[in-house]
């Protein structure tokens, strides 16, 4: 890139200062207009670059894809993460906990997300950690993410969602080792709340600055349904999450 | 009988919305108290209001950008002042209020700010760059004017009566949705740009046959000025990317007020339908704002560096290109959203591909300072600022262009300081550039140079200091539209770029200063030749300003350069034998009526006061059949009268000098002959 | 003086050339359907898009008549026909001929409008109107848009009579007429689009 953009620097500084009107030592040439070999350089340099590019574009963007698995060899820890306004919930199914605006995984073991949203469109992303992907009602996105090193990073939804959108965000903790990961699952299960199509539907209500809240159970299949719903033929919003409907 | 309209509607909840309708309203006041002052009614309805000439549509559509332009940056220096103080408090404006104002911000500056600037300049400068006399179809083009003025309009009330939208100048559904966003806010969004993209739509129209049609004998579409050949790009765009806004919006307008599921959550929406369509216009937008830009930054380095412009060839078919590639790349957008790895790189490939033709562009531009005798009025400085500062922000988009990037960086201030620095110094800086250009063509004298020049340096120094911060802020991972944040780092950071929307705040007084200035000491900037700047296309072959007709005898077209040609074989202001009679468009009311009733239809549909909206769409419909059986829409100018203006102008020529560029030291003259000869 | 200015000279000298204007406009109303088409080529992709979103409402097969779509296209076809008449007659200086016959386009027209009207009235009275579905909600934007484009062309038809039989057959008439034709064959086109993607694949 920069092959293009300092040129570009020098020649304007260059030009302007030597061919100013007043400077009559500088050559003046008013009807050049056209010099063939220019014309290939400035069309082909460009385009000799973005081939390049491209090509890299290719490659990266395949590499790269969040919906690609990062390691085929590791089991990931599987993670389902609901946008509501204007929180996130996370569901561990393999764990059978869900947790409100805190997510918690071991650092070096692959982040295996499937997203989806219970309101508007939202975009999920940790920065510290990697991209983001839209969250969208009645759809689901994937994302992989991987912790190299342990730490606590934040992460939020990045597409305006209207109020309570600035604080929308939740921290995020990789935790060094995968006992730790365990005790913080352990200390989840000790809460007294089950996340029920009852709770859900309370905690799908608007609200703002919503605590950190465990829940020691969730209701089997509850990601799934919250999908299905809006797939249903009632103009209820929340009146579907039964838990008997499955996603189609 | 009133829809939802109540006294609830006034602003009277909160001191700062109070305050917005204050300002809205006591500026409207003082303008009709002005008029009135002047006594200038007469003038302002009969030889403005009703005007069908594309000179005085010009300039009335770059009066109203300029307004829109204050209202937009006073929004723009509200956010930037509440991001300024807002770390871990909530600042002075709460969230709804926030939200508003960025939503207005882009809506105002996309399409009551650039597009009437667009529009002004294209309306008044094309055609006489064409040899024409007015555009293929005046009355259409005084419609177009009031419709944006009538969406313009639409916007402004908001401040007073409800509230504007919240959901973004993009409006994504389904927050912009009825269940999510009950109120009038999203409405008025949607009525605003509906009616303005109806106007835009028929600009596009008329100029697309007005460039096809009307050029003067001699003017291959080879030999027409870069301006004219972007102008032709720019309404092809215009023609075929308009109709995907008002399918979106009209999609959404009858969602929220029918009931429909093209873009809800429930019952078979697909809100990926409406982002899809919205791209597909709004990609193709970016480049009708920027090509015309490109245009002008073309006649202003060949102008100012007194030379013939470099790669003419190049530069018309990199413009081609960029138009055409336009539609191919509206998904980069949405890279995000979860398109397979195939899509996303195609379209990135695509998006790329767009920097070969704007790099072959800015090399034509600078190497047409090469070996040149630069002079350094302000619209050149605002061409040299383009040209290095825009670079950065085309280096930024290659590098959204790469999904693995966006994936990053998409909705983070990384992708709002990209626009900025693109729309700033490739859009602005060119309309800028154009109006202090072209100022002495529509008005007879020239625009104050130093005040001109500090405008200039305020805008690149508030520019930098504004939007840099917002590239660093990104790569930290700061959102856009965060109305507070608890994130020490980023304050910083913020505080900058607020200074830097201060000093931009200052290159807008400049801009005020040297209107006020400029008109005062008019007396001594006069431009009695037509020709300031030692032109070199056909609009300087008029007279400063034009006559009705702009030109009395059509010109001859024999090169690119049609007038700087003439002038060297010695053939420009020649007095032709005979003059002849010339048909005119008469004024009419027939156009500000329907402008007028339009924004009383958009008004009554946002309140659904549906009485109101048939009466409105009554009068609309009324209006087009009156016109539409009349045969006697002409007068003719006799050939006497023609004769009349056309001596006195040479007069005047006479007893002004050559050209007032021959009185600055960087002035060729002389050295032209020598190198030609 | 050169030769050059002579020529301008000369080439001014001429009228300004009405057959130009008139040329200009019916360019430029070729640009605008050019616009009109894309607005209905997006309103086809939305109904391709939302296809298969009936929320599990009545779909195409359900709802749509051939019967009654084919006499829908009937009419209309017709109705272009008459127009070619008009049209003809209009180029034979038969000013009965041409009010009789724009007549006969627009009660065709009306009548067109009169079998859509009973179409979606029936449709909604079985519970399947627009905001039934995504689906539904296509098909009425895009069989309906093409509906208010027909009632603009029945409303122009009826003020070209009213110009025919005030102003007689004069060149500004012959022009609108002209480009009223552009205008209602081209709505002949989008719908045999719409039968062919809409009412046809619903019924095979």
């Amino acid at each position: 890139m920069m092959i293009v953009i300092v040129p570009v620097f020098i020649m304007a500084a260059l030009f302007t200062w030597r061919y100013r009107g007043t400077n009559r030592n500088a050559r003046y040439a008013p009807n050049l207009a056209y010099y063939w070999p220019v014309e290939i350089l400035i069309w082909g340099v460009p385009a000799g670059i973005i081939f390049w590019l491209g090509l890299h574009l290719w490659s990266a963007t395949h590499r790269l894809d969040p919906y690609k698995p990062i390691d085929p060899e590791v089991p990931p820890l599987r993670v389902e993460a609901v946008a509501q306004d204007w929180k996130w919930l996370f569901i561990y199914p393999e764990q059978d906990i869900a947790v409100v605006n805190e997510l918690v995984f071991p650092a070096g073991r692959p982040l295996a997300l499937r997203i989806t949203s219970d309101t508007v469109m939202n975009s999920f992303m940790i920065p510290g950690l990697g991209g983001q992907i839209y969250a969208m009602a009645g759809m689901q996105t994937r994302l992989h993410l991987l912790a190299d090193e342990p730490g606590e990073f934040w992460g939020r939804n990045v597409q305006y969602s209207g109020r309570g959108f600035a604080d929308q965000q939740f921290r995020a903790i990789a935790t060094t080792t995968e006992g730790e990961f365990g005790a913080w699952v352990e200390k989840v299960k000790a809460s007294t709340q089950m996340l029920d199509a009852t709770t859900y539907e309370q905690l799908a209500k608007p609200s703002v600055k919503v605590p950190v809240t465990y829940y020691s159970g969730v209701q089997p299949g509850l990601f799934d349904s919250i999908i299905a719903k809006w797939h249903g033929d009632g103009n209820h919003l929340h009146a579907q999450v039964t838990g008997t409907e499955q996603a189609r | 009988m009133l829809g939802r309209l109540t006294i609830d509607a006034l602003p009277f909840y909160s001191a700062i919305a109070a305050g917005g309708a204050a300002v809205t309203v006591l500026g409207a006041l003082s303008v009709v108290g002005l008029i009135t002052y002047f006594r200038a009614w007469r003038i302002v309805l009969f030889d403005w209001v009703s005007s069908l000439d594309h000179k005085k549509i010009g300039i009335m559509y770059v009066m109203l950008a300029l307004v829109m332009l204050m209202r937009g940056f006073i929004d723009a220096a509200m956010m930037r002042s509440q991001q300024a103080i807002a770390f871990r408090s909530d600042g002075y404006l709460p969230a709804e209020h926030f939200d508003q104002i960025f939503s207005s911000h882009g809506t105002i500056m996309i399409f009551f700010m650039a597009m009437p600037f667009l529009s002004g300049l294209i309306n008044h400068i094309m055609p006489q760059q064409i040899g024409a006399r007015d555009v293929a179809f005046p009355f259409m083009n005084a419609v177009s004017l009031w419709l944006t003025a009538a969406g313009a309009g639409l916007v402004l009330i908001s401040l007073v009566i409800g509230k504007f939208s919240t959901a973004g100048w993009t409006g994504y559904p389904p927050y912009s949705g009825i269940e999510y966003n009950p109120g009038v806010g999203v409405d008025y969004w949607l009525w605003a740009v509906l009616i303005a993209g109806v106007g835009s739509t028929m600009s596009g129209i008329n100029f697309l046959v007005t460039i096809l049609k009307c050029r003067a004998p001699g003017m291959h579409l080879f030999r027409m000025p870069l301006f004219s050949w972007t102008v032709l790009v720019t309404s092809v765009l215009m023609i075929f990317a308009f109709p995907a806004l008002t399918v979106a919006c009209g999609l959404l307008a009858v969602d929220r007020i029918f009931g429909t599921h093209f873009f809800t959550n429930a019952m078979g929406g697909n809100m990926m339908h409406y982002i899809n369509l919205f791209w597909l216009w709004g990609h193709p937008e970016v480049y009708i704002l920027i090509l015309p830009a490109f245009g002008v930054f073309s006649e202003v380095v060949a102008t100012f560096s007194q030379k013939r412009l470099f790669g003419y060839t190049s530069l018309v078919l990199a413009t081609m290109a960029i138009g055409l590639l336009s539609f191919t790349v509206w998904l980069h957008h949405f890279f995000t959203m979860g398109p397979s790895a195939d899509v996303n790189s195609f379209f990135g490939i695509m998006t790329t591909i767009i920097a070969v033709p704007t790099g072959v562009k800015v090399f034509d531009w600078l190497l047409t300072m090469y070996r040149g005798r630069i002079i350094f009025k302000p619209p050149m400085l605002f061409t040299i600022g383009f040209l290095v500062t825009f670079v950065i922000g085309g280096l930024s988009g290659v590098l959204l262009a790469l999904p693995p990037v966006d994936y990053a960086m998409h909705n983070t201030t990384f992708l709002v300081a990209h626009f900025h620095n693109t729309i700033i110094p490739g859009v602005l800086f060119g309309y800028l550039a154009g109006y202090m250009f072209w100022f002495p063509k529509a008005f007879g004298f020239k625009l104050n140079e130093t005040w001109g020049a500090r405008s200039f340096w305020c805008w690149i120094i508030g520019f930098y200091l504004a939007f840099m911060p917002l590239y660093v802020l990104g790569l930290m991972g700061m959102p856009r539209r965060m109305e507070h944040y608890d994130i020490a780092a980023w304050q910083p950071h913020l505080i900058v770029a607020a200074v830097g929307a201060f000093i931009i705040f200052l290159g807008i007084v400049c801009l005020a200063i040297q209107l006020v200035v400029s008109i005062r000491d008019r007396a001594n900037a006069r431009d009695l030749t037509g020709d300031p700047w030692n032109g070199r296309t056909l609009e300087w072959a008029t007279s400063s300003p034009p006559a009705l007709y702009n030109f009395a005898i059509l010109p001859n077209v024999q090169s690119v350069d049609a007038f700087w040609d003439m002038k060297h074989r010695g053939v420009a202001y020649q007095r032709p034998e005979r003059y002849v009679d010339i048909a005119l468009p008469k004024n009419t009311f027939i156009p500000a009526t329907v402008g007028g009733a339009a924004f009383v239809f958009g008004f009554a549909v946002v309140w659904y006061i549906w009485w109101l909206a048939a009466v409105a769409f009554a009068v609309i419909l009324v209006a087009i059949i009156i016109r539409s059986s009349d045969d006697e829409t002409e007068v003719i100018l006799p050939a006497i009268e023609v004769k009349a203006i056309e001596e006195a102008r040479f007069r005047e020529m006479e007893a002004a000098s050559k050209n007032e560029m021959a009185s600055d030291p960087g002035f060729a003259g002389e050295s032209v002959l020598e190198a030609t000869s | 003086m050169t030769a050059d200015t002579l020529g301008t000279v000369e080439m001014a000298a001429l009228p300004t050339s009405d057959t130009q204007k008139y040329e200009d406009r019916a360019f430029g109303f070729w640009i605008y359907l050019m616009s009109d088409a894309i607005i209905f080529a997006l309103l086809f992709a939305t109904y391709l898009v939302m296809l298969g979103n009936t929320a599990r409402g009545p779909t195409g097969q359900q709802l749509f008549s051939l019967e009654h779509a084919a006499a829908e296209t009937a009419v209309l076809l017709l109705s272009s026909a008459t127009f070619g008449f008009a049209s003809v007659a209009f180029a034979q200086a038969s000013r009965p001929g041409v009010i009789q016959w724009l007549s006969v386009t627009a009660v065709l027209g009306l009548g067109f409008l009169l079998l859509e009207y009973q179409e979606f009235s029936g449709m909604i009275a079985k519970g399947a109107g627009p905001d039934r579905s995504g689906f539904l909600s296509a098909f009425f934007a895009l069989v309906g848009t093409h509906g208010l484009h027909v009632s603009a062309g029945i409303i122009w038809i009826l003020v070209m009579i009213g110009q025919v039989l005030t102003k007689g057959l004069t060149r500004p008439v012959a022009s609108r007429v002209m480009r009223l034709g552009l205008f209602w064959h081209f709505l002949d086109i989008i719908w045999i689009g719409i039968f062919s993607v809409v009412y046809l694949p619903g019924l095979v």
